[in-house]
């Protein structure tokens, strides 16, 4: 499949894209993950991915934060390649520090939350801006208390993680991504792990988000989401992408045989 | 079939289980005790003198300095063990193997032969000096003969020596830790030196700490081998008695009064520590032994187990009617 056509519903195309994939490979061992992805996806859309397991949709999300590094092809986030410095024809490996300040500018969300079981929800928000920003720790407190508040926990700033459910958890994971203030946010199945009833209140905020202006990628199952929200579907099956579109077409009336049969079984 | 009479929950009595095997076992015990505390006080042993040698100034400086190498030589052995922990799961294959060689060389040497080669290196090096560079000054300069007092090589050799065992430690703390907390901590733009110090090692001290603490307790009994660097310990200070005193029981179990009191704080300090460390993995952490026995005081029966034997009674008076 090629790029999708260049007019998403809240598309801002006059700096660019956002994300940029060109032919982009990866290989674990000797099993091809990844066999040229070409993906673009604007200022302010939502891309939603989706497909079976293991079709490469979770390793092409943390491609693009460069958790994983691209074996072949390239990768432009906000225009700039990702892991890489271009100069002539040469590529240059960008060293650890200049990686770690471009991922800061890129916030991620995880299937399994990852929040930082010895720290409060606040401190979990709070740490990267104080010590990846050198923000004071008075504004970042303030503003994590205001992040948490936003994503409906202000009564839980003290809490530990444990002790918060899951869709709680998941809320704070999203206010310490959004603490470093990201002009993307990516996100992992963050919906998978979740008891159903608690799904609503996670898919709320990132739905406030979207409306937010937020650039966002989303790995996830949940095709209402994807629906109501997406600007873009792209449907991902063996390392290819199969099946680009609005959502409400893809869902509606999918063109490949592929997407069919996924459909089928997920609707 | 005629109905059993139904009995309110009230009226159940538990007889709980009768052990007597506990009591046999108790009996027998205590006369195998009085047999052995009879066989000790036949002895020519003169046990009065002990409660004296406890706090001579022989013995007191001898504790004194069991304790100051064992607190140095374990601080160093932490320090060496996170470094050299680091060290082993770098991606960089040269400092890898250097921590390899370190900790294959230092656990594979027995310490006292350790201890004696860092008390004899003034064999192969003659002085110790840090010179500063275009000048003909030294910033540090001291023959060896001085520099490797008894003290150092007693921290030398105990420090090292624990330095490889703490590296293991710490790398199974470390790997112990989930990789999900990693990529997290990558995410939000920290650099491996960061997340190393405020994510993954706060959360590896919960693995680290308890067999730490153990290392703690061995390290204030292994440093009774410095008495081979004539460095003053516990051990020395009773040999030192019991040279010009002839009397090697009594001073031998002085000392190991000492070692007991020192190995229990340090096991009463090592519980504190934990509990310390287990912050945020459990929802509610465990009474200490002091809040137990406050709450024992005050309280004149056995509490109860909450409602187990009216639960019980219940579900079988449900179960008659």
């Amino acid at each position: 499949m090629t790029t999708p056509p260049a007019s998403g519903a809240r598309a801002d195309r006059t700096a660019g894209p956002m994300v940029k994939a060109e032919a982009v490979h990866k290989r674990f061992g000797r099993i091809e993950v990844l066999k040229g992805i070409d993906l673009e996806v604007g200022r302010k859309e939502v891309m939603c991915l989706l497909g079976p397991s293991g079709s490469g949709k979770s390793t092409f999300l943390r491609c693009i934060n460069h958790l994983e590094k691209v074996d072949a092809g390239r990768l432009y986030v906000d225009g700039e390649l990702v892991g890489y410095r271009q100069a002539g024809n040469k590529l240059y490996e960008l060293r650890e520090r200049e990686i770690a300040r471009k991922r800061a500018e890129i916030g991620m969300v995880f299937q399994r939350f990852n929040l930082f079981p010895h720290m409060t929800a606040l401190a979990n928000v709070t740490e990267a801006p104080v010590r990846v920003k050198g923000e004071s720790k008075g504004e970042a407190t303030e503003r994590g208390r205001a992040l948490l508040e936003r994503v409906g926990l202000g009564d839980r700033v003290g809490t530990y993680p444990s002790q918060l459910s899951g869709g709680q958890q998941q809320r704070v994971a999203i206010a310490r991504a959004l603490a470093m203030r990201p002009k993307l946010m990516l996100f992992d199945e963050p919906t998978s792990a979740l008891d159903p009833e608690l799904v609503g209140d996670v898919l709320d905020v990132m739905r406030q988000l979207a409306e937010d202006g937020m650039t966002m990628v989303v790995v996830t199952h949940e095709i209402g989401f994807a629906r109501e929200v997406g600007d873009w579907l792209v449907f991902m099956d063996e390392g290819v992408v199969v099946e680009v579109g609005p959502p409400r077409e893809v869902l509606s009336n999918p063109q490949h045989r592929r997407t069919q049969a996924f459909l089928s079984k997920v609707l | 079939m005629t109905e059993p009479p139904a009995v309110g929950a009230e009226e159940l009595k538990v007889i709980p289980i009768r052990h007597w095997g506990r009591w046999v076992a108790a009996v027998v015990l205590l006369a195998l005790l009085g047999v052995a505390i009879y066989g000790m006080a036949q002895a020519p042993v003169d046990y009065a003198s002990i409660p004296t040698y406890l706090h001579s100034d022989v013995i007191l400086q001898g504790l004194w300095g069991t304790i100051v190498i064992s607190v140095t030589a374990q601080a160093l052995g932490i320090i060496l063990g996170i470094i050299f922990a680091i060290m082993r799961l770098s991606k960089n294959p040269v400092v890898t193997s250097i921590a390899w060689l370190y900790i294959w060389f230092f656990r594979g040497t027995p310490v006292i032969v350790q201890l004696l080669i860092w008390f004899n290196l003034s064999i192969y090096v003659h002085t110790v000096s840090i010179p500063i560079p275009f000048t003909h000054m030294y910033l540090f300069h001291e023959s060896m003969n001085d520099f490797m007092t008894p003290f150092m090589a007693a921290l030398l050799g105990l420090g090292l020596n624990e330095g490889a065992y703490m590296a293991e430690i710490v790398r199974a703390g470390i790997i112990s830790v989930e990789e999900g907390q990693t990529e997290a901590a990558l995410s939000i733009g920290m650099t491996r030196l960061q997340t190393m110090r405020r994510v993954i090692l706060p959360q590896a001290m919960r693995v680290i700490v308890p067999p730490t603490g153990n290392e703690f307790i061995n390290m204030l009994k292994t440093s009774s081998l410095a008495s081979v660097t004539t460095y003053n310990e516990l051990f020395r200070s009773a040999e030192s008695i019991s040279s010009a005193k002839l009397n090697p029981i009594e001073t031998l179990f002085t000392i190991s009064i000492w070692y007991l009191v020192l190995t229990s704080i340090a096991t009463i300090a090592q519980y504190y520590i934990e509990r310390r460390f287990a912050r945020g993995s459990s929802r509610d952490l465990p009474e200490t032994p002091i809040q137990r026995l406050r709450r024992n005081l005050f309280t004149w029966r056995r509490p109860k187990i909450p409602n187990t034997s009216t639960h019980t009674a219940v579900a079988l008076s449900g179960v008659t009617r």
